[in-house]
């Protein structure tokens, strides 16, 4: 392959728009949170368990687990292509946390719904 | 004012005789008449010749003394010497390759200002008189123009100085603006894609380093903030 630097992907306002919605998402789901928790009667493990058993509590933490997931997608890529130089390490580094991501998002899903 | 010593930590490389820099300590004395950073620089390039520095208009136009002062980039010539703690540290620019003591090699810097092709794109047939712009539109170049691409923002970017070769920076960037902005420009869409890079424009986190150390009080972070704020517009 030829030397020569390259850019012009065409891509990267996307995901910084993407990064915005996705923090304000979880901003908003942090304080519905403190809302529902502080409204509590009592705190003890089956109030959480009936907090958390709800189905739009489960439906908006999913949502919230997902906004992370790409918030994190988009911040953890920029500190890839900050710091290394190296492409296939840059590459491997982004496959790497591209799994893992979704691999939480799976785990977040299966641990809300067997509540 | 009167006259005084003032205890300088100059950074001094020539490499044609060092094997590494080193930071060599001056006391200078001054004259009353010497306000500005410039004027000790001048008095200490008098008693050693061998200090290099870039320096041409000393009023602040010209923007050729840019240099790392007490570990914030600023111009020589627009520096009040007596507000500076003692001993003034002088480095080079920092993030760009010493050619020798404060002399930087602003290659990368000026080719990412080129890189925004920072002139007028107008292909339409000239109109007898100049092209017109009404007060309101000449004001959105407030701010922009008066750009002396001193490098002194770009330098304080860790974006630039990590990706010098792929982040136009905040000086190429602002004056991207300047030309996205001006209504008698018409290459606004392929100045919004050339700008439509993960490198070239999205390495700004916002720090604002830029605006804090800029000699003529401009705000690149804002500039690039109307940047994304119109692929917002032509997006959604």
């Amino acid at each position: 392959m030829v030397k020569r630097l390259v850019v012009g992907a065409h891509y990267g306002f996307r995901d910084w728009l993407a990064q915005r919605v996705t923090a304000v998402v979880m901003a908003i789901y942090t304080v519905y949170m403190l809302v529902r928790v502080f409204s509590l009667p009592v705190y003890d493990n089956a109030a959480w368990r009936a907090l958390m058993a709800g189905g739009f509590t489960k439906f908006v933490t999913f949502l919230f687990a997902l906004a992370l997931f790409y918030h994190a997608w988009v911040g953890v890529r920029d500190i890839w292509m900050d710091y290394v130089k190296p492409i296939s390490v840059r590459l491997t580094l982004h496959v790497l946390t591209l799994l893992v991501l979704v691999g939480y998002a799976g785990w977040v899903a299966q641990i809300l719904w067997r509540l | 004012m009167t006259s005084r010593t003032v205890k300088f930590k100059i950074y001094r490389y020539d490499p044609d005789k060092d094997a590494a820099p080193y930071m060599q300590d001056i006391s200078v004395e001054l004259d009353p008449s010497d306000r500005k950073l410039l004027d000790a620089l001048v008095k200490i390039k008098a008693l050693d010749d061998s200090m290099s520095y870039r320096r041409s208009c000393r009023e602040g136009v010209c923007g050729s003394d840019a240099m790392n002062i007490n570990g914030k980039n600023g111009l020589a010539c627009l520096t009040d010497i007596d507000s500076l703690p003692q001993p003034i540290t002088l480095r080079p620019l920092p993030g760009l390759p010493v050619i020798r003591d404060l002399i930087v090699d602003m290659t990368q810097f000026f080719k990412q200002y080129h890189s925004i092709k920072p002139y007028v794109v107008n292909n339409s047939p000239a109109p007898e008189m100049e092209r017109l712009q009404t007060p309101e539109e000449r004001e959105e170049l407030n701010g922009l123009y008066e750009c002396i691409l001193c490098a002194c923002c770009s330098t304080s970017c860790p974006s630039f100085w990590w990706n010098p070769d792929k982040f136009v920076g905040p000086a190429g960037l602002l004056a991207a603006y300047r030309f996205i902005a001006d209504t008698r420009d018409e290459a606004t869409n392929e100045r919004l894609d050339n700008l439509e890079d993960p490198y070239r424009l999205f390495r700004c986190h916002t720090i604002m380093n830029c605006v804090d150390v800029c000699p003529k009080h401009l705000n690149p972070t804002k500039a690039i903030g109307k940047i994304k704020e119109l692929m917002l517009s032509r997006t959604v």
